[in-house]
């Protein structure tokens, strides 16, 4: 086994074993997020379908789909990340990750990727479910795939940043409620900005989660609230930047190595 | 030959606490080497500087030449560390955790001889599939012990390995640590099990209050105590004349320092003068602990 090889392995060992935590715990991971995401469209297409049209020619309830898929991706890839961190720091087994070669940046990698995937996994099983019941189109599946990965990854990275600042499950649970939630709820997942009072609809462009939506909805309808290369030089600006925050206070050992 | 371990002025302050003043140390390849001292007395500091958990304000720490900070991936390839609190991964088996470990370390399948040679010699081959939570304390301490050495490290770093652990469990594990040391591992421990100490290593270091106030090999430790310790089951208490030997007391049994053999006929006297009777009777050589305990009163 070649050098480059076994510098590979560790990486990828902590990968695979953070993938591999999410799946054995499945029907709480993926299974139940699916779930929540299928119970919103329920009840919203109950509601608003037929009374609402967002874009000329596009149901409300297929409007929904993308809005709804995004925003469990991103919750699922902030998820992984922070629960893992936060997990290992209060049970202490962090430790046998810090006593290894592994380098901050390869740490900071094996974490990313596994939000990633965990990120998309969720999000292409919505999006499997939801096919089965209504005709969604995919205009630019590349814009879909672009928004979905730096998305997620952006997330994943401010799952770092959290479970590295937290200290116990009650700062994790405020994180999760009073950052993420109302981010990813006033993004636009449920409406188009263009309803709102021109005040709100200013305030909406300052939450980033509101470009991963409008994004990613723009790759199945060809259509969005503004231009989505805008959307994705946004995200990939807003991904880059958290990860340079995340990888410097890992290269600081921030409440990792005193 | 490169020492296993070498500190340099290692100096680490945590706020206004200064848990190590000026440590130097060096530990040779091979040895078999105790870290003693009381609680707060900054040993595990020592072991976090070494397995780079935490980083030392000055000074420097190489393991088999090593230096943590710059060369941090050779010097964590030639450690192995077992923590003192009893952590683990609850979402796996024990093969598959020390697998994972063994992978960190960039070592695949051609490693798993190894990992089920560990499993075997710690007794964990009936309970390599079984999840770490259901696993007893002793099993996860033997876990902790594998995991410690999935790398095979040259230098393995104890922290309070038989804390809470039974009689027997403790016999196996030291019977296989001195295996580890007999083919070559440079072993360091810290135990508050002194007889431990005494029986294993070689030389032993004490710390008190962040500082090294002993480094020396055990038996001239040893050696540097004179006097004897006599035990005593009495009838009554001990006369008022004797009162200045006592160590430590229980009820009527007593333990008593002396100067030398020749003061048990005086001790004996003053007790038929006062009509108390010996009940029983030890004259103990001078252990550790009394280096421990004499050394820690001085400094």
């Amino acid at each position: 086994m070649s050098l480059i090889d076994q510098q590979f392995r560790g990486p990828w060992t902590l990968f695979k074993k953070e993938i591999l935590r999410f799946w054995r715990v499945s029907f709480q991971t993926v299974a139940a997020p699916v779930m929540t995401a299928l119970l919103y469209l329920l009840i919203f297409s109950h509601v608003l379908g037929g009374r609402v049209e967002v874009y000329p020619g596009v149901p409300y309830t297929t409007f929904l789909i993308p809005g709804l898929i995004m925003m469990s991706v991103l919750q699922n890839a902030f998820a992984n990340s922070s629960s893992s961190l936060i997990q290992s720091k209060v049970m202490g087994n962090i430790i046998f990750v810090l006593l290894t070669p592994l380098s901050y940046l390869e740490f900071f990698l094996a974490f990313l990727a596994a939000s990633i995937i965990r990120g998309l996994c969720v999000g292409f099983s919505i999006y499997l479910v939801a096919i089965c019941f209504i005709d969604l189109p995919l205009t630019h599946p590349l814009f879909i795939l672009a928004f979905a990965v730096f998305g997620s990854g952006m997330l994943g990275a401010f799952g770092i940043i959290a479970g590295l600042w937290a200290e116990k499950f009650d700062q994790m649970a405020a994180f999760q409620n009073f950052v993420i939630m109302p981010l990813s709820f006033l993004s636009g997942v449920f409406y188009s900005i263009h309803s709102l009072p021109p005040f709100w609809q200013k305030v909406s462009h300052l939450n980033p989660f509101f470009y991963m939506i409008d994004g990613f909805r723009y790759g199945f309808f060809g259509q969005g609230d503004i231009s989505a290369w805008f959307s994705l030089s946004v995200v990939v600006g807003s991904f880059i930047a958290l990860s340079f925050i995340t990888i410097s206070m890992l290269k600081a050992g921030y409440k990792l190595r005193g | 030959m490169t020492p296993a371990i070498k500190i340099d002025q290692v100096h680490k302050q945590f706020g206004a606490l200064h848990a190590l003043k000026g440590v130097d140390l060096t530990i040779e390849q091979g040895e078999f080497f105790a870290l003693l001292g009381p609680n707060g007395a900054g040993k595990s500091t020592l072991i976090n500087l070494l397995a780079g958990l935490t980083r030392p304000t000055s000074g420097s720490l190489a393991v088999m030449g090593y230096d943590v900070i710059d060369q941090y991936r050779q010097a964590r390839h030639a450690i192995g560390v077992v923590p003192q609190e009893l952590v683990f991964d609850p979402f796996f088996n024990v093969r598959e955790m020390l697998r994972f470990q063994a992978g960190y370390f960039g070592k695949g399948p051609e490693n798993d001889a190894w990992i089920d040679e560990v499993i075997e010699s710690l007794g964990l081959t009936d309970k390599a599939g079984t999840n770490m939570r259901r696993l007893s304390g002793g099993m996860k301490r033997r876990a902790l012990i594998a995991q410690a050495l999935v790398h095979k490290p040259p230098v393995i770093v104890l922290d309070e390995p038989t804390a809470g652990v039974d009689v027997e469990l403790r016999y196996m594990l030291w019977e296989f640590i001195k295996r580890l040391n007999r083919e070559g591992h440079t072993i360091i421990l810290t135990t508050h099990y002194l007889e431990e100490a005494e029986n294993l290593c070689s030389r032993v270091a004490l710390l008190k209050q962040g500082e090294v106030i002993a480094l020396n090999s055990t038996k001239n430790l040893l050696a540097t105590i004179s006097g004897k310790k006599l035990r005593l089951k009495l009838s009554a208490a001990l006369p008022g004349s004797l009162t200045d030997l006592i160590r430590l007391q229980e009820k009527h049994n007593y333990t008593l320092s002396l100067q030398s053999v020749n003061q048990v006929e005086y001790v004996l006297a003053e007790l038929r003068n006062a009509n108390i009777l010996v009940e029983d009777m030890q004259l103990i050589e001078p252990d550790l602990e009394d280096v421990f305990v004499d050394l820690m009163g001085r400094a």
